[in-house]
């Protein structure tokens, strides 16, 4: 095999899982070591500069952060890194003063966002510190989008919206509430440098089935929700049935026993498997005894006289091969479940009923606008797409990054720059030792099991409709869980021109990583290793040839604790364990940038000054 | 921090043995040895080689003298016995032990300093009364804890870190071990475990005397160009005539061999040593002259590998001396402790 290239930015940034697969490259570790150190501000304000709402996201984030986590690799469960997240944003201080601001000077170029969600926030939390005008555009008379419609006050309360919304707004939004847009050609008419679409997914699927329109109690799931998060709709029947599995079913069944229900069912249509709610989310209903009833496909709701009396389904069974795939499934029976209320969270579409379909922005089949995937421009130069209105519903966290990058291109297009030139992305590496046995980071492989968040008790969640279930975290419990975080920023950097082959590093590896072999084709090394490979997906870390055998030094990432005893035992320093910082361009760089003329470097010293 | 532990983290692509432990299992404390010191390899080599061979470890012996290689037994096998004993007086306390209870594997743990120079005496007695154990000389060239000086095994024009030469000829526990009549001889390097694993394997299951002479370098005090301990040194030098693959008892042999290469020896508990000739004019069978082949080797420079010299026929320690096939802490007291009248007939007989 040829050595590893790792002089890009992907290998390093691969190595530490939680930010590969975080949308926005949130800097997991670092804010997990920050608040080690009792620095909940500079903890927050790190997360901030990627992810914009730490509060908001370290509550009720996808967080997909946690599935890649090593942790959950090396043992069975990841850091509660999002559940850190909530930590840093509780515990901080007044940051208003360390926030970015406004110039004075405004830079002349006005910009429309067109919905006051998480991507539209994004997108003037960027760009008004550049001097842009930005104009929001909001229907409803709050601004948040689905933070506030969707996401139940149990979860996600207000004031936290509120604070995390107005360090943007305070800025000088011009925020217009209720104002929706009603026409695409009567926007670009008033003139704006840029346009950005940031309007969500708001369109709730239905399920057209016999019945389905002869009741007043069939909901659509988001438009309900959003009705109660207005206060316009306060109570609902004791038996409630729900029809989808994702997680907006699970806000719906929650909000449910909210108002009222006493006998919530969750009806999927597959096995458990095949969910799509999170695993936390459905843990958090069944904890509220919400039933969750697997393979039953719904067929007819069942009124009578205008009364809803209850809903039919097919009772199915499944064929499931090895692999856990469906194979084939048949109908056994049919049921009758009665019920007063149903509501539908079947999944949700973008909608743009608003804009012109000869104003110059392409649709696909499907009737989506075609969006570029790196810039978000739309086939109409300065109009932008991002969050759920560019590709459909994902979720808060991707949003976010959309925002980012929509910024970049907005400002790229304001000044009349390629879309297609950005900033690159870099990699910063530092060695972590300070000494003889010191490091600069805490290495000592704690075995603490995930730290279990307190709820509030079952009584007493119940009695308003607002009452936040989960607790935070108590000093203890983040006291242990910081340290479960394996550092994976802390990179294992070999040198081979200095190593000596002595295997003090195969050794002392505690989970047996490293392997020293002759090389050959990829299969040959895998067949050698140490630990069988288990994860093919995780990289390996292939060393030139070394001097005194032209064997090879073979790392396998994926079990790797970064527990620094390697370097730790190498004689001469051929491993070292170095700090990496990914270096994520924004649309702040691109200013810096126009005015030195040298991106990377500029890109650099914007990092180092926050 | 003021030192750092090796965690202990139970893994996904950690095996379990045929007892159910892990290789984890078979670790001891943490090395406080100079960072890459071959010790450390060799210790890695031991824990694997107990693991593989699915020995408990309170089933083993630990014995060692003084020295940085002496230090090693506490960083393997942690849950096993132990002895720490008098600079070169090991043997004496492994052939008690041994004695005493014949159910414990010996594993003796020396250096060149402790086997070659003041324990040279206890060291040719052990070899010559056949006592069943595996003898691992951890050979560097220094003395590594007393800032390297030269030991007995430092070749002729080595020099030392700061310049000097040695000029005296170096005793080589290989050609000795054989002289005084060894009946497993082998001399492996601690940078490749691929050699030294089965080797460890082979020596823990002889019945007899099984001496490893293993090339251990000293990484702070002869690693440096004019050694000739050095890793570089012995890579370059070092002469492998004979592999020993070590087979298990009920295990088949997997590895195909051309015919006429392998000579397999059949060890006292089924396991069985095959022996790969790679060098062509080397006999393992034949004393005489294999003592002829490694000392024109060494003349050349060259460092000659690989299991030696084996002879599973002669009686071990306990055949030789007839020793109770009980350990004695099984013994019932009346077997142990006669009484008076039993040791006064005793003496009745020799007076």
């Amino acid at each position: 095999m040829q050595p590893t290239k790792t002089d890009g930015t992907e290998y390093f940034h691969r190595v530490v899982d939680c930010q590969w697969g975080c949308p926005a490259h949130t800097d997991v570790p670092e804010y997990i070591r920050l608040i080690a150190q009792g620095r909940f501000s500079d903890a927050y304000l790190l997360n901030r500069t990627s992810n914009v709402f730490p509060g908001i996201l370290g509550r009720v984030c996808d967080r997909p952060c946690e599935p890649a986590c090593r942790r959950g690799r090396v043992e069975e469960k990841p850091v509660a890194i999002c559940r850190l997240k909530r930590v840093a944003a509780d515990h901080r201080d007044d940051v208003t003063a360390r926030l970015p601001r406004a110039p004075a000077q405004k830079n002349g170029k006005r910009v429309a966002l067109v919905g006051a969600g998480c991507a539209s926030l994004t997108v003037a939390n960027d760009l008004m510190p550049l001097g842009y005008e930005c104009v929001i555009f909001e229907a409803l008379d709050k601004p948040g989008g689905l933070m506030r419609t969707n996401i139940p006050a149990f979860r996600l309360p207000a004031h936290v919206l509120d604070e995390e919304i107005a360090y943007i707004t305070d800025m000088g939004v011009d925020l217009r509430l209720s104002t929706p847009v009603e026409s695409m050609r009567g926007l670009l008419e008033q003139g704006f440098d840029a346009v950005f679409v940031g309007s969500g997914a708001p369109r709730g699927k239905d399920l057209d089935l016999p019945g389905r329109h002869d009741s007043d109690r069939i909901h659509i799931g988001i438009d309900w929700l959003e009705s109660v998060a207005f206060e316009h709709v306060s109570k609902i029947g004791e038996r409630v049935l729900i029809i989808g599995v994702g997680n907006t079913a699970m806000d719906c069944c929650r909000t449910s026993l909210r108002l009222g229900a006493s006998d919530v069912k969750v009806m999927a249509r597959k096995p458990r498997a095949f969910f799509k709610a999170s695993d936390w989310e459905l843990e958090d209903a069944e904890e509220e005894r919400v039933e969750i009833v697997v393979n039953h496909s719904p067929k007819e709701f069942v009124v009578e006289g205008g009364k809803l009396l209850g809903m039919k389904f097919d009772r199915l069974e499944y064929d499931i091969d090895e692999r856990g795939r469906i194979l084939d499934s048949r109908v056994v029976d049919e049921v009758m479940i009665p019920c007063d209320d149903v509501v539908l969270a079947i999944g949700q579409d973008n909608a743009f009923p608003w804009i012109e379909r000869d104003v110059g922005v392409e649709f696909d089949k499907w009737d989506v606008p075609v969006v570029d995937p790196v810039t978000f421009e739309s086939t109409l130069p300065g109009v932008f797409f991002g969050g759920d209105a560019a590709f459909g519903p994902k979720n808060i966290i991707w949003a976010v990054e959309h925002g980012h990058q929509a910024a970049i291109s907005i400002h790229r297009h304001c000044h009349g720059a390629p879309l297609t030139e950005r900033l690159p992305r870099g990699v910063n590496l530092t060695s972590a030792k300070m000494g003889i046995h010191e490091w600069s980071y805490s290495n000592d492989f704690d075995p603490a099991a995930r730290r279990i968040m307190p709820h509030v008790d079952l009584k007493s969640r119940f009695k308003k409709l607002n009452i936040e279930v989960e607790l935070g975290f108590s000093a203890e419990q983040v006291a242990t869980e910081v340290e479960r975080c394996l550092n994976c920023d802390l990179q294992t950097v070999f040198t081979a021109e200095a190593c000596i082959e002595c295997d003090a590093c195969i050794d002392i590896c505690p989970v047996d990583c490293l392997t020293i072999t002759p090389n050959g084709e990829q299969e040959e090394i895998e067949a050698r290793l140490k630990t069988p490979r288990l994860e093919p997906d995780q990289p390996l870390y292939v060393s030139a040839e070394l001097k005194q055998t032209g064997r090879v030094m073979v790392k396998d990432e994926n079990l790797c604790v970064h527990c620094g005893l390697c370097a730790e035992r190498c004689p001469t320093g051929a491993w070292d364990m170095q700090k990496s910082t990914l270096v994520v361009p924004y649309a702040v760089h691109e200013l810096a940038a126009d005015e030195t003329g040298s991106s990377e470097e500029t890109c650099h010293r914007a990092r180092r000054t926050g | 921090m003021t030192s750092i532990a090796k965690p202990k983290i139970v893994h996904r692509g950690l095996r379990r043995n045929a007892l159910g432990l892990t290789i984890r299992d078979y670790e001891g404390g943490m090395s406080t040895l100079c960072a890459g010191c071959g010790h450390d390899s060799v210790t890695a080599a031991i824990v694997q080689a107990f693991f593989e061979l699915d020995i408990p470890p309170h089933r083993v012996a630990k014995m060692s003298g003084i020295g940085c290689s002496s230090k090693t037994p506490a960083y393997f096998l942690g849950a096993s016995h132990g002895f720490n004993a008098v600079h070169g007086r090991m043997p004496s306390i492994a052939t008690g032990a041994g004695a005493a209870n014949r159910d414990l594997y010996l594993l003796g743990i020396s250096g060149d300093g402790d086997s070659l120079s003041i324990g040279l005496g206890q060291f040719a007695h052990a070899v010559r009364r056949n006592l069943d154990m595996l003898y691992v000389i951890e050979n560097n060239g220094v003395y590594g804890l007393t800032k390297g000086q030269f030991s007995a095994s430092a070749d002729v024009g080595s020099k030392a870190k700061r310049g000097e030469e040695n000029r005296q000829p170096p005793i080589d526990p290989v050609q000795m071990a054989m002289a005084l009549g060894g009946t497993f001889v082998a001399r492996s390097f601690s940078g490749d475990k691929d050699q030294l694993v089965p080797l460890i394997k082979a020596g823990i299951r002889h019945r007899g005397f099984a001496l490893l002479d293993v090339l251990s370098p000293c990484v702070t005090f002869n690693d440096h160009e004019a050694s000739t301990k050095s890793y570089a040194y012995t890579r370059e030098f070092r002469h492998r005539v004979v592999n020993a693959d070590f087979i298990p008892p009920r295990e088949e042999i997997k590895a195909a061999y051309d015919e006429g290469e392998v000579m397999p020896i059949e060890l006292h508990d089924g396991s069985r040593v095959l022996l790969r000739k790679i060098s062509k004019d080397y006999n393992p069978h034949n004393r005489g002259a294999a003592i002829d082949y490694i000392r024109s080797h060494h003349r050349a420079g060259e460092i000659v590998t690989g299991l030696l010299y084996m002879d599973e026929g002669d009686p071990d320690m306990h055949g030789l001396n007839n020793t109770s096939r009980t350990p004695l802490n099984e013994l019932p007291f009346e077997a142990l402790c006669p009484g008076a009248d039993a040791l006064a007939s005793l003496q009745r007989r020799f007076r």
